[in-house]
Formats: C-alpha cells, structure tokens, sequence
C-alpha cells in the first residue's frame, strides 16, 4: 500500500489530546509524588521509570528524560500516544488513592519524546562490542522493533524483514491517525535504523525459511496476526460495500479513504472497531453504528474507548446479530436478530426479532485470525490455541533457535506488550547466543 | 470579631499589617490605593538624597514550578526627590489620618544630614520614622544601609543623633547580615529607639544563567549581590525576631515590626506569636498586588474568633516562652511515628526517606494474604516487584485482580514502623503527602522529664552510669 500525502486526512483527524507545551509538562511534572518503588513503573510492561523521567522534565533535563524513556522502551514516542494508560501506569497511580487526578505520565512521556526528537535527538548506542552473530526479526512491527534495537545495543548483528512496503507494522497501518499518525511511526522506524538495524521487504516461505536459519543465528517471530475474521453471514462474500475495520484503517492512514457514504455500520465492539467506527464519523458519515451481539458491559474496548466513542457520536446498538447481508437500492439492507444472553453468557436468537438495518458500508472487526499457514512453515515452534507457545521469561519457542513476541504470542495485545516480548526475546536470543558461543567452543577445545 | 487595632510604640494602625519599605511604598499613589485595599500601615520607600538605579533590579528563585519562592533584588532607595516624597506624604496623611505613615530614612553618616531628613519628615506629617541601616546592596558601598548596620557604634550613634531632634517614635530597621542581631539591637535599644524591624534583606545571589554564565538580575552582562526575600527567608527571619525579643540583657525587649517571608495570616500570626506588635510585608504584595490583605485580616481575625483572642494583645508573644536552649529539652519525651494504613495511598516515600535520610526504621515488608500476628514479617515473595511480567489487563481477557487485604492500598505497599528503632525524627510525617497519614505519637517512658543541663550536672536523676557529661 502506497501512502499519499492528503491534507484532508491531517485536517479530520488531527491529535485527540493535546500535547503540553513546556511550561504545562513542568508544572504537571512537579504534581508527581515520586513514589519509591512506584506503581506506574511496575504496571508499565516495559518498566519504564517513570518517576525519574518525570523529575528530569521537572528539571529541565528533557534530553535525559527521554533518553532514560527511549532506554526502557524503544518505541517511547508511540506507546506515549496509543498506550491505554488508563489501564497501565496512570491507572496505578497512587494519587488516585488521594481522590487526585493522576499524574498525566503518558502526555509527559509524550512531551519528553518528541521533543527530543523535535530537536534532532537520536537513540544512542551504549558502549559494547561488536558481536558477529547474526538475528532475523521476522516482521517489522513493534515486537520486531524492540527487539531488534536491543539486540543492536548488546552488539549483534540485526536483520528485519516486512512483507509490507512500509516498516512499523500495526503502529504505521493499524492506529487511530489522531492517537498516531503514520509519519510518527515511521520516524520511530528510522531511529531504530539509526542504531545499525537492517530493515528489507520481502516475503517468506518454507524455501526461504530454510535459507533464512543457514544464514542466521536465530529467529525471531515478531509476525502479528493476520488477516481479520471474515463475517459468516450469508451475503457477506457476495455483497460489495464491505470493508473489513483494518484494511479500512490502514486505506485512510495511507492517504486514500474508501467511499463509506453516509451509513455506516461496524460490527463488533473491540477498541479496533471503535478506531474503524470513530474515523467513519471523521471522514463524514453521518450516522455510525455499532453493531455488538452482547451488551454494554461485556464489550472488549476499554472504557476510554467506549467513551471516546459517544463522544464522537457513534451509536451502539446492543444485542444484535446480523444474519443476512444482502444489496438493496441504495447500498447493503442488513437483517439482524436480536439476541438474549442467558447467566452463562450463550446467546440465543429471538424468535420473530427480525429487522433490517440499510446503510452504505459495513465493517467487520471482530478480530484477526492468527497466521497459521505461516506459522506452520516454521519447523518445530509449537502453536497453541493459534499462539505461538514461548518461555515467557527468554520468548523462546519449542525450536531453540527461534524466539518470538507479540500479538502472534499473546493473540493481540497492545504495542507496549509488544515492545515488552520484544526486548525480553532479544536478552533472551543473547544468552542462548553467549551459551551456543561457550558450547561450541568447549566442543572445538574438547 | 477580634480587634486587630495595633499600637506601636505610639503609631497607631487599624491593623497590624503594614507594607515594608520596598517598591510597594515607592509614591502617594501607591501607599492610597494599600490603605483602599486595607493596609494598616505603610513604610514608606527610603528617603535620601536621589540616586540612579540600573536595570534590571529583580530576580527570583523558582521552586516545584511555583513562582518566586525567594526574590532578590539590587534596587536602591528612592529614586524621587525628597521633596516630592514629603510632599506626597503630607497628601497621603491629610487624606488618611487613621492609617500608619512611617518615613523610612536613610542619609549620609552626618549629624547634620540626618537631623535635616528628620524634621523635614515630621514635618510633612509622618507618624514615625524608620532608620534604614539595613540594605545590604549598593548603599552599603556608600558608608550607607547595612554599612551602618553591622556596626554597633555606628548603629548607636546615628540612631542617638535622630532621637536628639524626632518627636515621633523612631524605629531601627535590623540587617540579618551580621553574626549576632542580637548585639546590634541593643546598640538601638541603649542609643533609645522606640522599636525595631527585622529583618531586612539577606545577602544572596540569587542564580547563575546556565546559558551566559552571568549571575541574575542580569545588568549587561554582569550582576551584584542582592537582598533576598520572599517565603523562602521565613525561618531565618522567626528566628532572628525570636533572638531579640528574647535577649533581656540590656533591658527588657523594645516593640519590634517582624519582616520576612510573611505572605498570609498564618504566616503574620507567627510573628505576633514570637512578639511582634506589628508586620511588614513587601514580596507577597510583589506578587500578587495589594489585595492579599484582605486574606490576611480574615484569617487572622476568624483564628482569633475560634482561639478566643480578643486583642493582638492577648496572643503576641504566646510561643517565646516555648524557644529555649536545646539543653533545656526533655531528654526522657518519646515519639515513635504510627502510619493510618487505611489513609496510606502506598508512595513509599517515608520508607526511602528513612531508609536513606534518617534512622532505617520503616520497611516495606508487608505481605498481602495471611497474617500471624499484628506485624507481618514474612520475606518478600520472590515473584512480587517489578520483575513480575506485566501485561496490559484487557477486558474480557483479564479478569479485574482481586484485591487482597483490608485497606484501600495493598498491603505489600504499605510500610511499617519499626518502633523498637524509631527515634521519632519526624521526617517520614514530614514527607508523607497525605494529611494525617502518619501521625507522631507519645509513647511514654515512665521516666521523669530530664534535660540535657540536668543530666550533665547532675542536678535531677542522675545520669545513667558511663553517660559522659560535660567537659569530659
């Protein structure tokens, strides 16, 4: 997918929070407790330190407080901005304890970021040697990206593959534009290119795969999920009209929306859904609806989202299940059940429900399915439940040689869990590394 | 409602709240629209012969992005004619004969000179004057200001040549930048001033720019020493107002007029409480203008209500039978510091706080789950801390972690006091960011009081065996 520049897109979804200006990061900088042993920092999957990136901010030091950011987390520009820190390090926040609003740690960590990158900073290689073995990062998303940074700052020598045109995987495709424009992904990509990473386009498959392990040390899996579940209503490989929630986001970030006209309906009430639902609105449909089967409280968005949703005027309609999909005059007639939902959580269609819902486009996102048949080409890594089963500690799989990370390991999670698998991989594949590096040369001396 | 009227040494003010010799009181202008606002008093910016200021003149320091907790400042005297500032003071008093116009002066080191700027002051109606013998910056150099000031004789003569002519009471204004204030009010008290300010400015540099190297206030490139204010003085200021008011040696104590820091009520009640009769404030009004009054008079006034202080009489000088020498303390006064478990939000700052900065008396040790007694003291499970994988809960996926333990905060966040070696330093409650979290409380020692001048003289319980004394 080719991106085009296109003003309009930048104009409809400009940043949904603002960023603060110096002097609001300082003074927000200073409401911090400074915790021992914070909260924040142990919710963070990446363990940032949060308090001491927020005294530099209060200091002035913002180079060291990204850099202290950047150290913990490679991609601390964008977790800044798509992480739901609602639920991570805000939520632990201890002033909450206090009936306070917590401290504001993602648009600090933001302002720390970007303004260090604004000024032309660059991650920095820490001292080390130059170690000759070789890693492959098999996709360049956030898992890959992590890992391969950390992989170049312990010395090795890093390749990432894509089978996209662009790097950056979900975070350049997948995002909300107002929470992450494509562009700020790809300048993060750069920074870890800047470290001596490798980055190329390409496919793989069982041939190249068995190349790719002759020519590298290990492997890392940072491959994602595929494509998203297809609809099994009749109608819904027939019918034009649809575009799953994905592809719909990744077509609009890349510069060229798809005609949506005026109705829209998206089914499903993930946060993915609720990305696909909120920039319908914005690119000028007048009615969203959001079809979901169950009901408010069983929605898998987070809260912020659901919010974040009527805020932006989409609708939801509960308990509902389309069950035809079929054209009508002007666009797609959805008929629909309404179903109930008994203590055990099964839903049962209700007799004589039927109603049909007409709109211009319909998006799936009722999640993705996992790369099997990739995944199934890698010799001897154990796939479990469509995960890729690892030693949570060292990301390893069954086969030794191969690590991997997340959303193909915890079936879809959020970018900083990806970073977090990522780097643990990468201190993982080091100590194998350092461990084959001993065995081979005790097998030579023996 | 409380009577805030105040008498000083014969000035009389609705109030006790008076503005400092400073920027503030630089014209008739100005000093209307404090006394529109609800000053009691003013001091007038120093008279003296004209001089040239620079610019710039102030600078500040900064703290937690809380503006100007200190100022500094390299501004002179006035730079009006002495005749305009008469002229105005004149104006001023016609118009509010109820309120305090007090001339602070300040001329050349001569008999003639200062009897001159004295009648001439009384003349236009002044209530009282004010010697400046406390700017620490730029009058000094003349022989001026603090010059005078840190000089005793000097000190006692200038002042002996005022009383010799002044029909109103003639107050000292002290300079903090000496070894013992003390010694200079009493060269006031002997040469018979009427009362006493204190303090005037410390000396300070207030800062360096990182980018040019060049001290703060910047004037073309370089500064000079300047008088520090502002909240940040507060403490030096109480303790030095303290020391006069509590050195009986020549005599007993003169009234004095308490400067420093002061910026609300509290503030003012606590020099009243260690003897002030009046207070001057400059930075505050600096910062936010001549309406802070208003706060002022109400908090004083409602706190007078609820404590049953009738008069500024019946409170001024309540806390200076409570300052004493530290040998004077009781020895055998035992606190230990008690964390209200429900009210700790788990910051952990009186952990590294004592941990680090005082007496390693408050672990984090705490475990959630079963408990054998009131202190748990089970080591740490391995997996707890941040070496524990953490994940983004998701809903649906993650279930909501069940809360364990009866108080909002994870037991494993709170700390604990180790009684046995608490020595009750306060710091833990000092760091505490919650009100009322940890509390100091008496545990008592059944000993009786004892103090350090007792046991080392042995003149009440002896002192425990091997306990050295003084002079050993």
């Amino acid at each position: 997918m080719e991106f085009v520049k296109n003003p309009e897109i930048s104009q409809r979804f400009p940043d949904l929070h603002p960023a603060l200006d110096a002097r609001a990061a300082v003074v927000e900088a200073n409401r911090c407790l400074n915790c021992f042993d914070a909260p924040c920092m142990g919710a963070c999957p990446t363990h940032i330190d949060v308090p001491g990136f927020i005294r530099k901010i209060a200091a002035n030091n913002v180079t060291g407080s990204a850099k202290t950011i950047l150290d913990a987390n490679v991609l601390g520009a964008s977790c800044a901005r798509v992480c739901p820190v609602d639920v991570l390090c805000e939520g632990a926040c201890v002033l909450h304890g206090k009936h306070q609003k917590p401290i504001d740690i993602g648009r600090l960590q933001r302002f720390a970021v970007e303004t260090f990158y604004d000024a032309g900073g660059r991650l920095v290689l820490r001292k080390r040697q130059e170690r000759s073995q070789r890693v492959l990062c098999i996709g360049a998303g956030p898992a890959s990206l992590a890992c391969a940074a950390e992989l170049r700052q312990l010395g090795f020598q890093v390749r990432v593959i894509e089978r996209r045109p662009l790097p950056g995987g979900l975070n350049t495709y997948g995002v909300a534009e107002y929470k992450l424009r494509a562009a700020d992904s790809l300048r993060e990509v750069e920074m870890v290119r800047g470290l001596g990473v490798e980055f190329e386009t390409c496919d793989v498959d069982t041939a190249s795969l068995a190349q790719l392990e002759r020519d590298f040390d290990a492997i890392f899996l940072g491959v994602g999920l595929g494509a998203m579940h297809r609809l099994d209503v009749a109608g819904a490989n027939s019918a034009s009209g649809i575009i799953d929630a994905l592809k719909f986001i990744a077509s609009y970030k890349s510069g060229t929306p798809p005609s949506i006209g005026r109705r829209v309906v998206v089914i499903g009430a993930g946060n993915t859904a609720i990305d696909a639902a909120c920039a319908a609105k914005r690119l000028g449909a007048q009615t969203v609806t959001i079809l979901y089967r169950r009901q408010r409280q069983n929605i898998p968005a987070f809260d912020f989202e659901y919010d974040h949703a009527l805020r932006e005027g989409v609708e939801f309609q509960w308990a509902t299940l389309p069950t035809v999909i079929a054209a009508s005059n002007n666009g797609l007639a959805l008929t629909c059940v309404t179903v109930a939902q008994d203590a055990t959580g099964r839903l049962t269609p209700q007799p004589g429900s039927e109603f049909t819902i007409e709109c211009d486009a319909l998006i799936p996102a009722i999640g993705q399915s996992p790369l099997l048949e990739l995944l199934s080409q890698v010799r001897g890594v154990t796939i479990e439940r469509g995960r890729v089963a690892i030693d949570r500690a060292t990301g390893q799989t069954a086969n030794p040689k191969y690590f991997a990370g997340g959303d193909c390991v915890n079936g879809g999670r959020e970018v900083v869990d990806a970073v977090a698998d990522g780097k643990r991989a990468a201190l993982g594949i080091a100590a194998w590394l350092s461990n084959q590096k001993r065995n081979s040369a005790e097998e030579h001396r023996g | 409602m409380a009577d805030l009227t105040t008498n000083f040494a014969g000035i009389h003010s609705p109030n006790p709240f008076w503005l400092a010799s400073a920027p503030p009181t630089n014209c008739g202008e100005q000093v209307m629209r404090a006394f529109d606002a609800g000053w009691g008093g003013v001091v007038w910016k120093t008279i003296g012969e004209p001089i040239a200021n620079v610019s710039s003149r102030y600078s500040s320091i900064d703290w937690n992005a809380q503006r100007m907790m200190g100022l500094n400042n390299i501004e002179l005297i006035t730079d009006r004619p002495i005749e305009t500032n008469l002229r105005e003071i004149a104006e001023v008093k016609r118009r509010y004969p109820r309120h305090a116009v007090i001339a602070s002066l300040m001329v050349e080191s001569t008999r003639a000179a200062w009897h001159e700027i004295v009648k001439s002051t009384e003349d236009a109606g002044a209530d009282g004057l004010e010697l400046n013998f406390g700017c620490p910056h730029g009058m000094s150099e003349r022989g001026m200001g603090s010059a005078v000031g840190q000089v005793p004789e000097y000190t006692q003569r200038i002042t002996e040549w005022v009383k010799e002519v002044a029909r109103t009471p003639v107050l000292v204004k002290l300079t903090p930048n000496v070894t013992d204030i003390r010694v200079i009010a009493r060269a006031a008290r002997r040469a018979g001033a009427d009362g006493l300010s204190a303090i005037n400015t410390i000396n300070s540099i207030i800062g360096i720019d990182l980018s040019t190297f060049a001290p703060r206030p910047n004037v073309d490139g370089k500064s000079s020493h300047g008088g520090y204010c502002g909240p940040a003085v507060k403490p030096i200021a109480l303790n030095m107002v303290q020391q006069v008011m509590a050195d009986t040696v020549d005599g007993p104590p003169i009234p004095i007029s308490g400067i420093g820091g002061i910026g609300n009520w509290q503030d003012a009640a606590e020099f009243l409480l260690l003897g002030c009769t009046s207070v001057q404030v400059c930075t505050a009004v600096m910062h936010y203008g001549y309406r802070i009054v208003q706060e002022m008079i109400d908090g004083l006034s409602n706190w007078m209500d609820e404590s049953g202080f009738a008069t500024l009489d019946d409170l001024r000088g309540k806390s200076l039978s409570r300052v004493t020498e530290w040998k004077h303390l009781n020895l055998n006064y035992k606190i230990v510091a008690q964390i209200d478990e429900a009210l700790c939000i788990g910051c952990q700052l009186c952990h590294i706080a004592c941990w680090d900065g005082a007496h390693q008396c408050i672990h984090v040790d705490r475990v959630s789950g079963p408990v054998d007694g009131p202190v748990e003291l089970h080591p740490k499970p391995r997996e707890v801390g941040r070496e524990k994988i953490a994940v983004t809960p998701m809903p649906r996926l993650d279930p909501p972690k069940a809360h364990i333990g009866p108080y909002a905060t994870p037991l494993e966040r709170i700390p604990r006091v180790d009684e046995t070696e608490c020595v009750g330093c306060n710091l833990c409650s000092l760091v505490c960011p919650v009100d009322g979290c940890i509390t100091m409380v008496e545990r008592p020692t059944g000993l009786a009081p004892q103090t350090w001048a007792e046991r080392s003289t042995g003149t009440q319980g002896a002192p425990p065996q091997g306990d050295r004394v003084n002079g050993l």
